[in-house]
C-alpha cells in the first residue's frame, strides 16, 4: 500500500476475468503518516481504507472485464462491515467478486482476509464510465502491468 | 384507465425517493426523472441498479441516452415516469419470453 497516493493494491494474486472474481494482495506499511492521527500510539488501518481496498480490488477487475475500454468510478457502499482490527505490517487479502452487472455500473460483493480471517466486507457499487483521457487509460494500464493484472 | 401498471410504478417510485432522497410525494406518473426530479446521472447509477436487482432486468440505459442525444428519440420516452415504467414492463415481459 502507498497510503498517500491512495493507492490500496500491491500485487493482483488471482485474476479470474471469465469467473469475474480478483484477488489482491495489500501489504499495510510499517509507518505512515495516516498512522499519526489513527490513533496516536496505537495505529490502526483505518476501516474508509479497508472499504477502500475491496473498492479498488473490484476496480481492477471492471478494468479486466471491460478490457480497459472504461474506468471504474465508486458510486455506492452498501452493507459495509469491520470485523477487525489492522495493525502496520499487517498483509491483507482484497477479494472482488461481480454480483451484478448493468448499464454503467457493476455491482460487487468485496471481503477483506486477514491470515484466514475475514476483517471486512462490503457491497460495492462502481460506474463504470469511457476513460476522460487516452493518458488516463494509459495509466491504468501501467498500474494493471505493475500489479500483475495484464 | 391509466396505461401503466400501478403496482411497478409504485416500486419504482419508492425506489427513486429511497435512492435519490426525494420526498415521496413529489412523485408523480408525469414527473421527468432528471428535469423534474433532479436525478443526476450519477444518481441515475444507483436507480437503475436498482431497478434491475428489484426486475431482474438490465435496463439499457446508455443506449436511451444515446438515442437522446443523437436526436432518434427525445428524453421523455424515457424518464417521464409512466413511460419509464411502462419500459421496465415491457422488459420484464421480455425477461419472462426469453
Amino acid at each position: 500500500m502507498r497510503l498517500e497516493h491512495f493507492q490500496l493494491i500491491d500485487r493482483v494474486e488471482r485474476p479470474d476475468r471469465d469467473g469475474k472474481t480478483i484477488v489482491c494482495r495489500c501489504q499495510v506499511p510499517a509507518e505512515s503518516t495516516v498512522f499519526d492521527g489513527h490513533f496516536p500510539g496505537h495505529p490502526l488501518l483505518p476501516g474508509t481504507l479497508m472499504i477502500e481496498a475491496m473498492a479498488q480490488a473490484s476496480g481492477l477487475m471492471v478494468l479486466a472485464m471491460f478490457d480497459f475500454r472504461r474506468m471504474p468510478l465508486l458510486i455506492g457502499v452498501d452493507k459495509a462491515r469491520v470485523r477487525g482490527m489492522v495493525k502496520p505490517g499487517a498483509s491483507l487479502e482484497a477479494e472482488g467478486r461481480l454480483v451484478q452487472e448493468g448499464a454503467g455500473y457493476v455491482a460487487a460483493e468485496g471481503h477483506l482476509t486477514l491470515e484466514g480471517k475475514r476483517v471486512a466486507e462490503a457491497e460495492i457499487r462502481l460506474g463504470t464510465l469511457p476513460f476522460p483521457s487516452e493518458s488516463l487509460r494509459d495509466e491504468a494500464r501501467k498500474f494493471a502491468r505493475a500489479t500483475g493484472l495484464i | 384507465m391509466a396505461d401503466y401498471n400501478q403496482a411497478t410504478y409504485d416500486t419504482v417510485a419508492d425506489i427513486i425517493a429511497e435512492v435519490s432522497s426525494i420526498d415521496r410525494a413529489t412523485i408523480s406518473p408525469e414527473s421527468h426523472a432528471i428535469n423534474d426530479l433532479g436525478i443526476d446521472s450519477l444518481d441515475f447509477l444507483d436507480v437503475t441498479f436498482a431497478i434491475d436487482k428489484k426486475f431482474g432486468i438490465k435496463m439499457p440505459v446508455e443506449k436511451w441516452m444515446e438515442d437522446v442525444n443523437e436526436g432518434r428519440a427525445k428524453a421523455e420516452e424515457f424518464f417521464v415516469m409512466r413511460n419509464l415504467v411502462r419500459r421496465i414492463d415491457e422488459l420484464v415481459a421480455q425477461k419472462a419470453t426469453a
